[in-house]
């Protein structure tokens, strides 16, 4: 390496090294402050860890009934959500990878054509009234952009059209339906495809807010970050004072409240993060080979 | 006689076809009926939307419905055109979708290229997965923790800018620096997630022409400019027309989570307006005007874009 590539790379890595603090630290400060007292909490500066230890923002967030709710809400879009989807995108993509389809260009282009140019969201909003979805937990699995991306359903596509058809003509041999061959045979290949999409299908209804807040009411049936946006971003006082009110409000400030109920929306994905690592970025490698 | 015997000819041709078609049918119909469901979602979801637009021509009222309201024609366009806030809820769309392209759509090519020269391949590994960290979480959750963060009071973005001798600085709530804000928060958020699909370019790029550069006695920089940067240009390009034709995407999820009164001036876009008029204040019909006005928009940007991209030499999107 010559003078100027040494250098180079010296810079490199500080600027790297640089970039990753920053992407770490905001949870980081995140985390102390909600292990934090309230006098800490407030204190202004870095926060790496809480020089005051405190679980009291916890305690609060623990006992409020609307966080469980939000919870279980939010758990059940995320689990029935993504494997609504897996079945169903599953079940439009494997007739879309044959090119014996009839009209195959054709449904292709419908659905494709979805990807360019929408409704609009007053029209969708005015849609999710008419079909009765409004106030109702189904409107979190069936309302797009769920139950089937027309992104990951292209990426399914085309991974089925990768599979050797030799495969596919055994079995119709042997008097397997298509049906039949697309559950034993082309799915059980697929499993990586399956979930790397299935976990963006995850991550998404995990984060999920605005459907509750433009199509729910009923507080029974808000889930996590529709509640976390009230207690957080719209600064609702009502919900913060009911919460703070669980132990007397004295050991509270709003600020570790929230710090701790950011946490809790954040914890799950910070924790199956390094495991499932491969498959969150897998999907874009085989998307792109013929994307 | 002659034309008799077409016209029967015609017919047998015609049937024969109907009946081939029919059986194609036949033959393919669990394959059919398999596609069934996702297709009438798509009908209902998408496409009902669709037929739903027509109310930016009318003026929709719920007791009326779909079909009973009155059409007013172009009535919701002239007065979007000659209203004051319109203009600069447009100004501050494009300037923000602008902001974005320049920065937001550049740096993780930029990182991608960097990340591509770390010579450690453990600490390549462990960065790019540091780096996809933001873009799993919702703008919700950013939105809180940005708010803590760049806090005027006690945020420690702003305790460190004090410790320097300058005046705190109101990232969320002062006109002048909302914008700034916007995209460099973006930019924090997917340059991880962005470099993906770049890096998965740079990885097939055949090492032989490297090796003949380096014979050549090009150094790392060259290599860069000559064999690296154009082996990724079809991605670029794809991409870039992709995001070209959301150029009215001005980001409404990080808007709206960030966005408040004292910067609408500066902050509020055709989105955020829409759900503010639209939802809010219930005028349907104007704002779907207002979202067809948009999305008429992106489409031909994207037509556009990618006659300009395959004009260039560069395979398009189709």
């Amino acid at each position: 390496m010559t003078v100027g590539e040494k250098v180079f790379q010296v810079f490199l890595i500080v600027f790297i090294v640089f970039l990753c603090v920053m992407m770490l630290y905001p949870f980081i400060h995140m985390l102390a402050v909600s292990f934090s007292t309230p006098t800490e909490a407030i204190r202004p500066g870095l926060h790496l860890f809480p020089l005051e230890f405190s679980l009291d923002a916890y305690k609060n967030a623990f006992s409020s009934n609307q966080i469980w709710v939000g919870f279980g809400n939010t758990i059940f879009r995320t689990v029935v959500g993504t494997i609504l989807a897996l079945v169903f995108m599953s079940l439009t993509a494997y007739p879309l990878s044959k090119k014996y389809l009839p009209h195959r260009t054709f449904f292709t282009l419908l659905i494709v054509f979805t990807m360019f140019f929408q409704g609009g969201l007053i029209p969708t909003y005015l849609l999710i009234k008419e079909v009765g979805l409004m106030d109702s937990r189904l409107v979190y699995v069936l309302a797009p952009p769920f139950f089937i991306s027309t992104f990951s359903l292209l990426i399914l596509r085309n991974f089925f059209m990768q599979i050797p058809a030799e495969l596919e003509e055994s079995a119709k041999m042997d008097g397997a339906s298509d049906i039949k061959i697309l559950f034993s045979i082309i799915l059980p290949l697929s499993k990586p495809i399956l979930a790397t999409v299935g976990l963006w299908m995850a991550v998404n209804q995990w984060n999920s807010w605005f459907d509750g807040l433009l199509y729910i009411q009923d507080t029974d049936k808000m889930v996590l970050q529709t509640y976390l946006r009230r207690l957080v971003i719209e600064n609702n006082t009502q919900e913060m004072q009911a919460m703070m009110d669980q132990t007397g409000g004295q050991d509270v400030v709003p600020e570790s409240i929230k710090a701790a109920t950011i946490m809790l929306a954040t914890i799950p994905i910070l924790v199956v993060y390094p495991f499932l690592q491969k498959y969150f970025t897998k999907g874009i490698f085989i998307g792109s080979v013929k994307g | 006689m002659k034309l008799t015997l077409s016209k029967s000819r015609t017919k047998v041709n015609t049937k024969a076809k109907k009946q081939s078609i029919w059986s194609e049918y036949k033959k393919h119909k669990l394959l059919l009926l398999m596609l069934l469901p996702g297709l009438i979602w798509y009908l209902i979801f998408y496409y009902g939307p669709l037929y739903g637009i027509q109310i930016a021509f009318k003026n929709y009222r719920i007791a009326d419905g779909i079909t009973g309201s009155e059409w007013v024609g172009l009535d919701h366009f002239i007065r979007m055109f000659s209203t004051d806030g319109f203009t600069e809820i447009l100004g501050n769309t494009l300037i923000i979708s602008f902001y974005h392209i320049l920065f937001g759509f550049t740096a993780p090519i930029i990182l991608a290229l960097l990340l591509n020269e770390i010579r450690s391949n453990v600490f390549k590994r462990v960065s790019q997965s540091i780096s996809y960290l933001p873009h799993f979480f919702s703008w919700v959750i950013l939105g809180g923790i940005l708010d803590v963060l760049l806090s005027p009071t006690n945020g420690v973005v702003n305790h460190l800018i004090q410790l320097i001798g300058l005046d705190p600085i109101y990232f969320l709530g002062d006109p002048k620096y909302f914008r700034f804000t916007l995209v460099t928060s973006a930019i924090w958020k997917e340059i991880g997630w962005g470099t993906i699909i770049y890096l998965a370019a740079l990885s097939s790029v055949d090492s032989h022409l490297y090796e003949a550069a380096i014979v050549d006695g090009a150094n790392r920089w060259k290599q860069t400019l000559h064999i690296t940067i154009p082996s990724i240009m079809p991605v670029i390009a794809i991409l870039f027309i992709l995001r070209i034709g959301n150029i009215l995407d001005a980001g409404f999820d990080q808007v709206l989570n960030l966005y408040n009164p004292a910067v609408y001036s500066v902050g509020d876009i055709i989105d955020t307006y829409v759900y503010r008029v639209g939802i809010n204040g219930m005028q349907y019909s104007y704002t779907t005007a207002v979202g067809l006005f948009k999305n008429v928009v992106g489409f031909t940007m994207i037509l556009i874009a990618n006659y300009a991209i395959k004009k260039s030499g560069q395979e398009g999107l189709f």
